[in-house]
């Protein structure tokens, strides 16, 4: 099923939880919502659930606007960061509870309920914990069995409230997997909230990324994370290298130092700020070199498939406003090539540098 | 309770606090001291009387007439209480209105207050010429020296006790539940009667509890707006003490003695409904 939201704007006293926001979820995609705490990723999907109303705006669930339906005609699943299951009920109980509080005319039997509990908790995996109850289960089954809950009414959406943010790393890492392959073999429309863009990127079809109330780009993980629309986007998806300076034609002046910059949205003499990823900058060991930004290296991590190289900048940087570390990566074959060591005066060259006027970042 | 179970549990062997022979002893010491000497010393009096002396003090009607009185609207008022208290509780924690500091202080004011100055005050109010009363007198509902005002002075009594147990209860239940259950299609009514209630009912079973307990051995409040007319409107504690008056001890203990036997049987049994249901509502797992 399609969800849209129109223009939603939602308030909390003097704070701004959602400003204007429209959006766009077709049918049988799985989407995060990530964002800083705050952003107001939690807020929307509430929104959507029915949980929370909005000052204004409309949301619109399979064409029909649905914005004074009740949450519980709205045929939403959520599930929550803490669970939410019922304590005083057996796995099966929970599991089987929007079977049984169905209206009499629609309620399945109890052959058919039965059935049909089993089968969910095949379905994740659980179903030899049928008797047992919420508090004799871990994290990560707890919450495969409020996701089971939640598919049991048959959802036409499944809203899922950062699921996997109470979890330790490991079980985190498992069930996004096992979120991924249960989505692709049931194909509902799913929205989850989180603020891990690396679960974000691995888990979604697509990024809605959210800051302070308004979303600040929507894309495959592939687009946003390669060409991000913000500097709040670029800031946010991964390691960032920050360069202040100003548009001087082909480059950057970033205080003494001259950049190459991609060009584009920067006029002459504009104040910008530079991104550039660890891994789109290079190390120029010639100081003589004109371009690049002088820094010394201070630590050299050469393990894994890459090297990672921490460096300072020159002093004073701080007091001009600049960031004070850098990072790099590179191939082990280039560290090896570099021959640095900790203490060395080296240059930083962006393979490419993204500008964005100041104002903006 | 579980001091005692783990006391009878072998297989339990290492405790990570310390001092459980200390603790246990103390706790068998002073109850002992403060609660089963100065009992069995009213078991003793009584037993002073024969078998069939006993039985006749004990079951003379008007004494069994108030068992009657006493028990009955003591249960009667705690079932009162136990529904408008998890109301009232319920109110207090979900909703935030103006006042709400002030009500939550006047919910504990019949724990304060002196019960003589209670009885006085209900009796005022509920007297055929009382503003209550005056009111009430020709609908044909008297209130005052009749079983009716015993069970208004226990309800007044009773009030804190459930309130001030389930409170706690519903602080630290998540509204996330009711939303999972609102969210599972499930109508306001059976989200309270199958989601919240099992969660409360351990609690609102201890709140019932305590409330039946003090109003069992309530006196000051009652005995004013009773009336205490025989056979009608008078409470087991008040023929106590009317037997004590009349220097008759050996009589006043011998009803004491049914009292406590019916008290403990009865707390007992909720009690044990109370540990029930605790399990049930998974607290003890």
């Amino acid at each position: 099923m399609s969800i849209q939201v129109q223009e939603i704007n939602k308030q909390f006293g003097s704070f701004t939880a959602l400003n204007n926001v429209s959006l766009d979820f077709p049918t049988g995609e799985l989407v995060a919502l990530l964002g800083p705490s705050g952003c107001g990723k939690t807020t929307l999907l509430r929104v959507i659930a029915g949980l929370e109303t909005a000052d204004s705006g409309r949301v619109i669930l399979e064409g029909e606007d649905a914005s004074d339906t009740h949450v519980r005609e709205r045929q939403v699943g959520f599930v929550f960061q803490h669970y939410a299951l019922f304590r005083h009920m057996s796995v099966f109980e929970n599991v089987a509870f929007g079977l049984r509080v169905k209206p009499r005319k629609e309620r399945p039997n109890e052959a058919e309920i039965n059935k049909r509990v089993h089968r969910l908790l095949e379905l994740v995996q659980l179903d030899w914990l049928a008797d047992r109850y919420p508090a004799q289960l871990s994290g990560g089954q707890r919450q495969r069995i409020a996701l089971a809950r939640a598919l049991a009414v048959e959802p036409r959406v499944l809203l899922l409230d950062e699921p996997f943010g109470a979890l330790d790393a490991k079980v985190r890492k498992e069930l996004r997997r096992w979120l991924r392959r249960l989505h692709d073999e049931l194909h509902v429309t799913s929205i989850f909230v989180t603020h891990d863009q690396e679960e974000a990127l691995e888990v979604a079809d697509r990024v809605v990324l959210m800051n302070k109330g308004r979303v600040e780009q929507v894309g495959t993980p592939q687009e946003v994370y390669e060409h991000p629309a913000t500097p709040f986007v670029y800031g946010f998806l991964g390691a960032v290298n920050l360069f202040h300076g100003r548009v001087e034609g082909e480059h950057v002046k970033v205080g003494e130092a001259t950049l190459p910059h991609d060009g584009r949205d920067a006029d002459h003499g504009v104040e910008v700020v530079g991104f550039a990823r660890p891994h789109e900058l290079d190390i120029v060991t010639d100081l003589a070199e004109t371009r690049g930004v002088e820094a010394v290296v201070s630590r050299v991590l050469a393990f894994g498939a890459s090297a990672r190289i921490e460096l300072d900048a020159l002093e004073g940087a701080a007091e001009r406003g600049e960031p004070v570390h850098y990072e790099v990566v590179l191939t082990r074959e280039r560290v090896a090539e570099l021959a640095l060591s900790e203490g060395q005066h080296v240059r930083l060259v962006p393979s490419s540098l993204r500008v964005f006027p100041r104002e903006a970042a | 309770m579980s001091a005692v179970a783990t006391f009878f549990n072998p297989t339990r062997q290492t405790r990570v606090l310390p001092g459980f022979g200390l603790s246990l002893g103390y706790t068998l010491v002073y109850l002992s001291l403060m609660v089963l000497i100065p009992l069995s010393a009213v078991f003793l009096r009584s037993a002073t009387l024969s078998w069939s002396e006993f039985w006749y003090i004990v079951s003379d009607p008007r004494v069994v007439a108030t068992y009657k009185l006493s028990f009955g609207t003591s249960l009667l008022a705690a079932a009162v209480n136990a529904v408008f208290g998890l109301a009232l509780a319920w109110a207090l924690v979900r909703y935030s209105f103006p006042g709400k500091k002030l009500v939550d202080a006047l919910i504990d004011l019949p724990f304060a207050l002196p019960t003589a100055v209670a009885g006085i005050a209900l009796t005022a109010l509920y007297a055929g010429n009382g503003w209550v009363g005056q009111v009430l007198e020709p609908l044909g509902i008297k209130v005052a020296f009749t079983p009716l005002g015993v069970l208004v002075a226990l309800v007044f009594i009773g009030v804190p006790f459930v309130v001030r147990t389930v409170q706690p209860i519903l602080e630290d239940l998540e509204t996330e539940l009711e939303e999972a259950a609102s969210s599972l299609g499930a109508q306001r009514w059976t989200t309270f009667h199958r989601v919240i209630l099992p969660i409360l009912t351990p609690a609102l079973l201890t709140g019932f509890a305590l409330a039946f307990a003090r109003a069992v051995g309530e006196y000051g409040s009652v005995i004013f707006i009773a009336g205490n007319i025989p056979m009608v409107s008078e409470i087991t504690p008040l023929i106590i003490i009317t037997k004590l008056e009349q220097y008759d001890y050996v009589g006043a203990t011998a009803i004491a003695v049914v009292m406590l036997v019916f008290s403990f049987v009865m707390l007992l049994a909720i009690n044990l409904l109370q540990a029930w249901s605790a399990k049930r509502s998974g607290r003890n797992r």
